[in-house]
């Protein structure tokens, strides 16, 4: 499969404190690859690093076949590169088809327009009603992103990522705090969702982690100790007594 | 012509002097800002009235100095007075502050500005009050090459070395000090160990106060003790910090002597530098408009090269 | 709702732009030239006010520095007049240009920090720029610079006729209302308030955030440059006071008195600002002293300024 997200010998520490080191990592398309491992192994700052809110101390970053490591955040968000945050984040003085109309914006002609109205702007407003019939929050359009749930919210900013058509996704925890329902609702979409792009899944439930991907990498102290399929990972010894040992039930 | 100007530019002794004089600027902006920058870095907070208390020394200093005719009386009341007041106004209206926007900061405290500044000109008249020096202090040292430096600009130095040197002693060795730059780095990571970050806000406020009232005392006999003279003094502290890094007392201090070395040296000799380049008409105009930019000039290419100043302990505010 | 206000609604400024028409018909017809004179100056900083609220009432950037711009283009305006070029043909369009270049260096400087930086920097350099003029001795140093001629525009109109002066101001001020409602529509606007909202989101999606806030700045900049050609013309006078820091900081207050982000509110607050002053100027030399907590005040108690209180007695 073609390779559209790769790092090599990625570094970051922040004092003593090593987040990542001597890490690669790879993102097909097609494929949704897990990054796993217990709290504080550096997770969200591999995806910053990625995504290029830090800048790594050694090594690189491709998105396909270019080299992104110089370039800024908005700038990887152009080629393609997509994210969600830990703590969901939308704009929330606008409303929901607003905040997807601003996504398709970034990506559909230029933004230094100055004197159109933004909106009502069908070429804008359509395809953002679209992705949330497709994640079945259309009914949310008109509400004020301030007032979602916070489930609501999560499927929001999933909206907004898609709505850049992104090559790669990016998901920093993207089921941690949501029901159960809605979490079965997302699992259903990330997985619709995995012929169109290659995705990067940050998640720390397990059964959502283990029904999803095609290959799981462990993090432990900015290390990787174990990446494969997840039949693998599962068996593998150094994972369940650093890591998934933890856990009650694999 | 030329080369008399290059003569006096490249004059040694003079330029001991102007050094000296940069070094004096310097040392009475670090004892400004150090306050300012300690009560941005611990709360975030934007204080533009630190400038008034710089004034409010200076004030106490020259009406103390006036009717009881001793300097000693004079220097320790203007610090006391200047502390007073940076705590009444915290309990008045920066207390307010803490969680509200950089915008509200900047308003409310530019509405104290406003007041102080015309409260002092109601009381003591538009003019500038005579802050003479006593007989004892009114003398020069006399300087290899024929010049000589005033001793009043000499126990500026000394008392802001030493004032500078006591500041790193008690925020490098004592507990409190060390909580203050811990705070100043990351004030929520102590308040989740359990620090009272109020309490040692409150600390560093009212020291920061008393340095800038005491600075505004030193200043006095050599500035015109006048309304609004901290407003000036207030921006300079801005440059310095700006320069410095944000939070960092170290970083204060090198923007000090940086920001006072650039403007003294600049006023005496750009000008001078200039006619070497453009006709005299052209340098007279030229030449001290430059030098009257040339510390926000460095504070430019500060930005240029590192945003978040020289010796900053965090990045540039996100 | 603001948020509604914020899309392009007009809210009360149709009114408000009829209110300021009645003052000045009125002020022709009774009042006298005097009051003329202080509507012209009321119209001049509403329009600056204006300008400052697409920085930070808009966008999010607390900018302590826009008197500067005020300054250079009323310099301008001055030191051409020095030389004998009155033309307003030639004064004005090199004033826009000069306080835009000046607001896109000191913009791409100030933008490359954030929040207390982004304040204390603009701060300075406007400082920078009025100690810069105090050192021009050729144009009047600290005494400032008188102007002998207002702007001149042939055949077309005479500025130093007081209602046509006024007028002037008038549609100068309409305009612009109406030019920057429709940019902070626009799509170029949706991304300045998102970017408000929540910058590194803006990031994430795509937008080089900061280089559309440079543009931002660099258009108000130029705006409180031609409400500082109109001042210069108005009092026909220029001196380097017209760049202090607490014309900056009234600048501010006036944005934030009338409400933040709406662009009609901050010619409310510029209206109420001089008003107020020239009402206090006249019991007491001393007005900061009620000025300056009252400002405390208004922060502390007042939330959206003179137009959320408008609008919530609209509503009852």
């Amino acid at each position: 499969m073609r390779v559209l997200l790769a790092a090599k010998g990625l570094a970051k520490s922040f004092g003593a404190v090593v987040a990542a080191a001597d890490l690669d990592l790879a993102v097909e398309a097609g494929e949704i690859h897990a990054l796993i491992g217990p709290n504080g192994a550096g997770k969200t700052t591999v995806l910053r690093l990625l995504s290029g809110e830090l800048r790594p101390d050694a090594g690189c970053v491709w998105l396909a076949d270019r080299e992104v490591t110089a370039l800024a955040v908005h700038e990887r968000a152009r080629l393609g590169l997509a994210r969600t945050f830990q703590h969901s984040s939308v704009l929330s003085s606008f409303s929901v088809l607003e905040n997807v109309a601003v996504a398709i914006q970034a990506h559909a002609g230029s933004s230094f327009r100055f004197f159109k109205p933004a909106s009502p702007d069908p070429r804008l407003e359509e395809p953002a009603l679209a992705i949330l019939e497709r994640l079945g929050i259309e009914g949310l359009a008109d509400r004020p992103a301030a007032a979602l749930a916070h489930g609501e919210r999560r499927l929001l900013e999933l909206a907004m990522a898609l709505a850049c058509r992104p090559q790669v996704l990016l998901l920093d925890e993207p089921l941690a705090g949501v029901s159960n329902k809605e979490a079965q609702r997302l699992i259903g979409v990330l997985a619709a969702l995995r012929a169109e792009m290659g995705m990067l899944l940050v998640e720390h439930d397990m059964d959502a982690v283990f029904r999803l991907a095609d290959r799981i990498t462990v993090l432990v102290n900015g290390r990787v100790i174990a990446s494969g399929s997840p039949s693998a990972v599962r068996a593998d010894p150094l994972v369940r007594s650093a890591y998934l040992g933890e856990e009650e039930e694999l | 012509m030329k080369s008399e100007y290059r003569a006096t530019a490249l004059d040694p002794a003079l330029l001991v002097v102007q050094l000296l004089n940069g070094v004096q600027l310097g040392l009475l902006l670090f004892l400004v800002a150090s306050g300012l920058t300690l009560v941005f870095g611990i709360l975030d907070v934007i204080n533009l009235a630190h400038g008034v208390v710089f004034m409010v020394g200076a004030y106490v200093a020259a009406s103390t100095f006036l009717h009881s005719g001793s300097l000693l009386l004079a220097a320790a009341a203007a610090p006391i007075a200047a502390a007073l007041l940076g705590l009444v106004l915290d309990r008045l209206v920066l207390r307010f502050l803490y969680e509200r926007s950089h915008l509200d900061q900047v308003l409310a405290t530019f509405g104290v500005v406003l007041f102080v500044d015309e409260a002092v000109r109601t009381l003591f008249g538009p003019a500038a009050l005579p802050f003479p020096l006593p007989a004892s202090l009114e003398w020069s040292l006399p300087l290899p090459g024929g010049t000589s430096y005033p001793a009043w600009r000499l126990v500026i130095i000394a008392g802001g070395l030493v004032l500078a040197a006591g500041l790193f002693g008690i925020l490098h060795r004592t507990r409190a000090g060390m909580l203050v730059r811990a705070a100043a780095n990351d004030a929520r990571m102590l308040e989740m160990l359990g620090v009272d970050v109020r309490r040692l806000f409150l600390l560093v406020l009212g020291a920061g106060s008393a340095l800038a009232g005491f600075a505004g005392a030193l200043a006095g006999p050599i500035m015109a003790v006048q309304p609004g003279m901290g407003d000036n003094v207030l921006i300079l502290a801005f440059v310095v910090i700006v320069t410095g890094g944000m939070g960092s007392v170290q970083g204060a201090l090198l923007g000090a002597l940086l920001v006072g070395l650039v403007d003294t040296l600049g006023r005496a000799f750009l000008t001078d530098l200039v006619r070497t380049l453009l006709p005299p008409a052209a340098a007279n105009e030229v030449g001290p408009a430059l030098a009257s930019m040339a510390i926000y000039l460095l504070m430019a290419i500060v930005l240029l090269i590192r945003p978040q100043g020289l010796l900053s302990v965090r990045r540039a505010a996100r | 709702m603001s948020a509604v206000r914020t899309r392009g609604g007009h809210g009360l400024a149709p009114l408000l732009f009829v209110l300021i028409a009645l003052a000045i018909l009125s002020a022709e017809l009774w009042a006298g030239p005097y009051y003329l004179k202080l509507l012209s100056r009321a119209m001049i900083l509403a329009l600056a006010a204006l300008a400052l609220d697409l920085v930070v009432g808009v966008a999010g950037l607390v900018s302590l520095g826009h008197a500067a711009f005020l300054g250079v283009g009323a310099y301008t305006v001055g030191i051409l007049a020095e030389h004998g070029i009155t033309s307003g043909w030639i004064q004005w369009p090199i004033a826009l240009f000069a306080s835009a270049a000046f607001a896109l260096v000191i913009g791409a400087l100030s933008l490359r920090t954030r929040g207390v930086h982004f304040i204390m920097i603009t701060l300075a350099f406007a400082q920078m720029l009025y100690y810069a003029a105090n050192s021009l001795s050729r144009y009047g140093g600290d005494d400032g610079l008188t102007i002998w001629n207002r702007s001149e525009f042939a055949t077309f109109f005479s500025l130093a006729d007081r209602s046509t002066f006024a007028w002037t101001c008038f549609v100068i001020l309409l305009l612009s209302y109406l030019l920057l409602a429709r940019v902070v529509a626009s799509r170029f606007g949706r991304v300045l308030r998102g970017a408000k909202d929540n910058e590194r989101r803006m990031e994430a999606l795509g937008y080089p955030v900061a280089r559309f806030r440079l543009v931002a700045f660099t258009l108000s900049g130029t705006l409180a440059g031609l409400a500082g050609v109109l001042l210069a013309n108005l009092t026909e006078f220029v001196a380097p006071a017209y760049m202090s820091w607490h014309r900056s900081g009234e600048l501010l207050a006036m944005v934030v008195l009338g409400g933040l982000g709406s662009l009609y509110g901050a010619i409310i607050g510029a209206f109420f600002f001089v008003l107020v002053e020239e009402a206090l100027a006249r019991i007491t030399t001393h007005w900061a002293l009620v000025f300056g907590p009252f400002l405390i005040l208004l922060v502390l108690l007042g939330r959206g300024g003179l137009v959320g209180l408008l609008e919530n007695l609209g509503r009852r």
